[in-house]
């Protein structure tokens, strides 16, 4: 190598580092503010109160920030998503993977993709004009807007990525074992379920995992259908997530007032909780590296 | 290589030019009513498109602080958007109504209610009154379908009918459209919205007898509606851009603004 091409692969390396450490300080950066603006709060209102406390209301004189209800939402709009959602979405990629022949493979691929390239605001749109009403006349409630609404389009808006990283786990699954299984005398299906599945486990956890992270994090689609009252959440009532809370409110709240610093706070308790499912994330991974 | 370095000198140059431009000489400055974001937003945004250097800011504090900051002098313009107290005016403060602003209370077209009172509308967003049949509709449950806590409609309609805080919401959506959509899609739903942006999916009822619509806005007998207030010190002359604006907001091009960001301009 000449002296003049070893320039141009240090500039180059250089522009690579650059690229690459864009996307590390965002996340520094984000991190940081978020840390920096949601404790004030936190201290001010204590953080017991803050958690734990019933009653949400910005507005009033005597403004209560209490985000026990939004991280109940949210955490059973979550758990109801994947209720629903992950038995669907891991039955399908099983289909997927191992049973279908291969044209319905390709029709179905690209709908589980076209799923996942929906904008949020549709699925919104489509639970509120679609959905809202049908739950209304169906369960004789005299509005539809509900936790039950919010999940059932969470569930929805799961399946791709539960689908995806799901398939590509059982595809991973070496041959060997499946012919072995077969070769033993085990039907098609006894095979999946018993050797297929077990191997793939670490994977599926994962795109469950990833589920709940996209469950956790919407906000478009739920603030449409979830009639956004901070009500203690229960099936029928109209309630608000985590996010929806920071999002309904953020551009109105007076910038440096304990309102806005509570939302920030908000944010951070948010991001906690995605940090724990990423780390939950990495564990499982790992697990399969370690296989 | 060459042309990636061409690209890092083009990026580079566009970069220092844009740094460049962020440079202005004339500020109009205003503070006030978080309700009349739309309005004064579009004629600000308007204002300063057609004259070249001079920037506009907005505070959205709320009317009061509006007021307090134009008396103080720390801003231009206050902007409130109720009219002022006989107290203000004593201090030597001037409004100038640029427009009203209405809210229409809209219902599903199924439901057979017409015509409300003020005091039964008040009852009824507090849940005193939670069934329709109580005031001569279906029997089925009143569904009340408000905006999120800081919305200017919000905050007009609860002044207005003096519900502030007290109302019992089912849903709490963050846009207008949300509300039209909703409350089209649920026969037992009412709402509210500016008059501006009702549609046909719903049914705007009278409020005292009296519909909603700019004439009977103008003139006061539409009574869910509030003043937009330009304020002013009557004894300090404003700075010739900040007077400038204040004319901007009164021409008929400014009404036309006024029309489009969903008011009424006031003649």
């Amino acid at each position: 190598m000449n002296l003049r091409a070893k320039k141009v692969e240090i500039v180059v390396h250089g522009i690579f580092l650059i690229l690459g450490l864009i996307t590390v300080c965002a996340v520094i950066l984000i991190s940081f503010y978020l840390l920096i603006a949601g404790i004030p709060a936190i201290k001010k209102i204590g953080l017991i109160p803050f958690l734990l406390g019933k009653q949400w209301s910005s507005t009033e004189m005597n403004p209560q920030y209490g985000i026990l209800p939004f991280i109940l939402t949210s955490i059973y709009g979550t758990t109801g998503a994947l209720v629903i959602g992950a038995p669907i979405g891991f039955l399908t990629a099983v289909y997927l993977a191992k049973v279908a022949s291969d044209p319905i493979k390709k029709i179905m691929n690209s709908a589980v993709g076209l799923l996942a390239g929906i904008p949020s605001v549709v699925y919104g749109l489509v639970g509120m004009i679609v959905l809202v009403p049908t739950i209304r006349v169906g369960f004789h409630q005299s509005d539809g807007a509900n936790l039950l609404a919010a999940i059932i389009v969470l569930s929805v808006m799961v399946l791709p990525s539960i689908i995806k990283v799901s398939i590509n786990a059982l595809e991973a699954v070496p041959k060997e074992y499946e012919e072995g299984s077969l070769a033993l005398g085990a039907t098609p299906m006894e095979t999946y379920f018993k050797v297929s599945i077990p191997c793939a486990k670490s994977g599926i956890a994962a795109s469950i995992v990833l589920g709940v992270g996209r469950a956790i994090g919407e906000a478009m689609a739920v603030i449409m259908v979830s009639g956004n009252v901070p009500n203690m959440p229960s099936l029928f009532t109209s309630v608000r997530f985590l996010t929806t809370a920071v999002s309904s409110e953020m551009s109105y709240a007076t910038a440096g007032s304990l309102h806005q610093q509570a939302l920030f706070s908000i944010a951070l308790v948010l991001f906690f909780f995605i940090l724990f499912i990423n780390a939950l994330l990495n564990i499982c991974l790992k697990q399969k590296k370690a296989r | 290589m060459k042309k990636l370095i061409s690209l890092l000198v083009v990026m580079i140059l566009i970069s220092v030019s844009i740094i460049g431009c962020a440079k202005n000489e004339k500020i109009v400055s205003t503070d006030g009513s978080t309700s009349m974001e739309k309005v004064i937003g579009s004629l600000g945004e308007s204002f300063e498109s057609e004259h070249q250097g001079v920037s506009f800011t907005y505070n959205p504090t709320g009317s009061g602080t509006g007021i307090t900051a134009v008396s103080e002098g720390r801003c231009d313009i206050g902007l409130s958007s109720r009219n002022l107290k006989s107290e203000e005016i004593s201090k030597g403060l001037v409004e100038t109504v640029i427009a009203y602003d209405g809210i229409a209370v809209i219902v599903n077209p199924k439901n057979p209610i017409e015509n409300l009172d003020l005091e039964t509308i008040a009852k009824i967003f507090k849940g005193e009154i939670i069934n329709w049949k109580e005031i001569g509709g279906y029997d089925s449950e009143i569904v009340l379908i408000g905006r999120e806590a800081n919305s200017g409609t919000r905050d007009g309609f609860e002044s207005i009918t003096k519900t502030v805080n007290e109302c019992q919401y089912r849903q709490e959506l963050t846009a207008t459209g949300d509300v039209i959509t909703t409350v089209a899609n649920n026969p037992n739903a009412i709402g509210y919205a500016s008059v501006a942006s009702i549609k046909d999916s719903v049914k705007a009822i009278t409020v005292n007898g009296v519909v909603a619509n700019e004439e009977s806005i103008k003139d006061g007998t539409y009574q869910i509606q509030r003043p937009f207030v330009l304020v002013t010190k009557a004894d300090v002359k404003l700075s010739q851009t900040a007077q400038e604006f204040y004319d901007f907001c009164l021409s008929e091009q400014g009404k036309a603004i006024i029309r489009k960001a969903g008011a009424v301009p006031a003649d």
